[in-house]
């Protein structure tokens, strides 16, 4: 029966997967071999700093084994959002792994580089043009939001992975990518359908999270068919249920029956989900609905400042009774000694009483005999931060609050030094939609020969 | 008869929906629950809003989606993920309220 196989190995390359649950991948004969490399999850840092959230050495273990075994099969190796946010010092970074991985194992293939970057100009004329739009509920953009931006990164559709495949390409490393991508261009080129083949790379992306027990650091493997896809662990310790895999498709989206994506929505009213044995489901009935015009979702992010933080634990009650005039007459404190420095933010984050929901926590009686309190200040520089956050630590250390009967120190401090200075911070400036015209053309990919 | 959504749901959890969003999972343990939270309608913006102090204008959706058995609220996040007075970037911490609460029905 005609078919395309597909191995995801991990959740997020460099999560790592066991060497058995991939040699059994391995044995059903994949098509192509292909993993996610990236997710914002972790926070604006990553992108705007040009750095990425997985580790150097945990990336090349387990792309050396991919690529070695695609080579060896001649079937494709296909990496999207690389270096985790996908821009181009994540791209370079990647690259450096697997030129790497090649000179050690001395392999020869063609490699097709994509990259996700958007110029800052083109933006720019776009947003002039009102062809830049808000993905609710993030709020408008400004010119200066594109203009501070550190980078910016668009997420490509299928597009470019199907002309780097049918241009030859063994390897594919690209930047930002739309999650499904790498499992679906294959079975786009060979003329399956594209609901099916994006629904199943959406849940292939994260491997075996869609299987019980869960895992994001295991393999996972789909079958597509003309008018079904199956999906199947390769680990005896795991199993795919219609509940895992369906499950999986609520998770981190707004609504599971509808998809937006690159180009189109994959749309799930009439999915189904059937049980065909203990470790298959079979997955029948996704839609892929073209939107018109064309867009794709950018995301950037922009330098605002500079951090140190400070972490203490209390135990004394009255102290912890006290916390909030003691918070405020820390800042109150802190404000009038620097009288000159407004441009600064000084938090706290309470952790006992709200420092893990903030505004969110409805629970406002502190219950707990200790608290952990970490002092957070963020400001233009580092060397106003280090002030402010030495200032805030010192200040309540020897803080002189109502009912006091503890007066060496009201803070226990963990470490020595106390305070961390954290460096750069970045918030996302861009999560919005451009209109564009050319899917495949607006990513610049090369072809070279590695 | 009262039953504590603890004993009735098999996964409740939270997570970001992008950068701008939390997203609510509840999956019930069998079909014949979920079908009775959602025909007493359950699970609404108002719950979810009176749980968190929200504005019910903040609560984006509850989708029921059948094939998981799971009914799903999204809430607007009070700042963008990361943002400096940030305190769960993944939003994977957010779900505990719910764990207490209790249906009739």
């Amino acid at each position: 029966m005609k078919c395309v196989k597909v191995l995801s190995t991990t959740a997020i390359l460099g999560y790592g997967f066991p060497m058995s649950s991939f040699e059994e991948g391995m044995k059903l004969k994949p098509d192509c071999i292909a993993v996610d490399a990236g997710s914002t999850d972790p926070g604006p840092y990553y992108l705007g700093a040009g750095v990425s959230f997985t580790d150097y050495f945990a990336v090349k273990r387990d792309l050396a084994i991919m690529i070695e075994a695609g080579i060896e099969h001649n079937i494709p190796v296909l990496v999207g959002s690389a270096g985790g946010s996908g821009a181009k010092p994540h791209l370079d970074w990647q690259l450096q792994i697997v030129y790497e991985i090649a000179k050690e194992h001395n392999l020869h293939f063609k490699m097709a580089v994509i990259e996700a970057d958007f110029d800052k100009e083109f933006v720019l004329k776009a947003f002039e043009e009102g062809k830049v739009k808000p993905l609710h509920p993030a709020p408008e953009c400004t010119r200066e939001d594109i203009l501070e931006s550190t980078r910016i990164v668009g997420q490509m559709g299928v597009e470019p992975f199907i002309k780097a495949l049918n241009d030859g390409a063994q390897v594919i490393i690209a930047g930002r990518s739309y999650d499904p991508n790498m499992f679906a261009a294959l079975p786009i080129i060979r003329g399956f359908d594209q609901g099916l083949a994006l629904h199943m790379g959406k849940i292939l992306e994260c491997a075996a999270i869609a299987s019980t027990p869960g895992s994001g650091s295991d393999c996972m493997f789909g079958t597509i068919y003309e008018d079904r896809f199956v999906l199947e662990t390769l680990n005896p310790a795991r199993k795919c249920t219609t509940l895992s895999v369906s499950a999986h498709t609520l998770y981190e989206k707004t609504n599971p029956y509808i998809l937006p994506g690159p180009g189109g929505t994959i749309d799930l009213h009439q999915t189904t989900f059937t049980q065909l044995n203990e470790n298959q489901v079979e997955v029948r009935g996704s839609k892929f609905i073209l939107s018109n015009p064309y867009t794709i979702k950018l995301e950037a992010a922009k330098c605002v400042g500079f951090r140190t933080v400070s972490i203490a634990g209390v135990r004394d009650p009255i102290f912890i009774r006290e916390i909030d005039s003691i918070l405020e007459g820390v800042t109150k404190r802190v404000k009038d000694n620097f009288k000159n420095l407004d441009n600064y933010h000084l938090n706290f984050k309470i952790y006992g009483k709200n420092g893990v929901m903030g505004d969110l926590e409805p629970v406002k009686e502190i219950t707990s005999h200790e608290l952990c309190i970490v002092i957070d200040a963020v400001a233009k520089t580092q060397d106003v931060a280090n002030t402010i956050c030495s200032f805030a630590r010192s200040t309540m250390l020897h803080y002189g609050y109502d009912g006091r009967i503890a007066t060496a120190g009201n803070l226990a401090f963990p470490y020595s030094p106390s305070d961390f200075k954290v460096g750069a911070v970045y918030n996302f400036s861009l999560y919005h939609l451009i209109e564009i015209t050319d899917p495949v053309g607006i990513f610049k990919q090369t072809m070279v020969n590695v | 008869m009262k039953h504590k959504l603890i004993d009735i749901a098999k996964v409740i959890r939270s997570k970001n929906s992008g950068p701008y969003e939390i997203t609510f999972d509840i999956i019930l343990k069998d079909k014949e629950t979920f079908n009775a939270l959602v025909e007493h309608k359950c699970i609404n913006a108002e719950l979810i809003a009176s749980l968190y102090k929200i504005k019910v204008e903040d609560v984006i959706t509850i989708v029921e989606f059948v094939p998981a058995n799971a009914i799903k609220a999204t809430i607007i996040r009070p700042m963008c993920s990361g943002d400096i007075r940030e305190t769960d970037v993944y939003g994977a911490q957010q779900h505990a309220p719910l764990l207490d609460l209790e249906f009739d029905y």
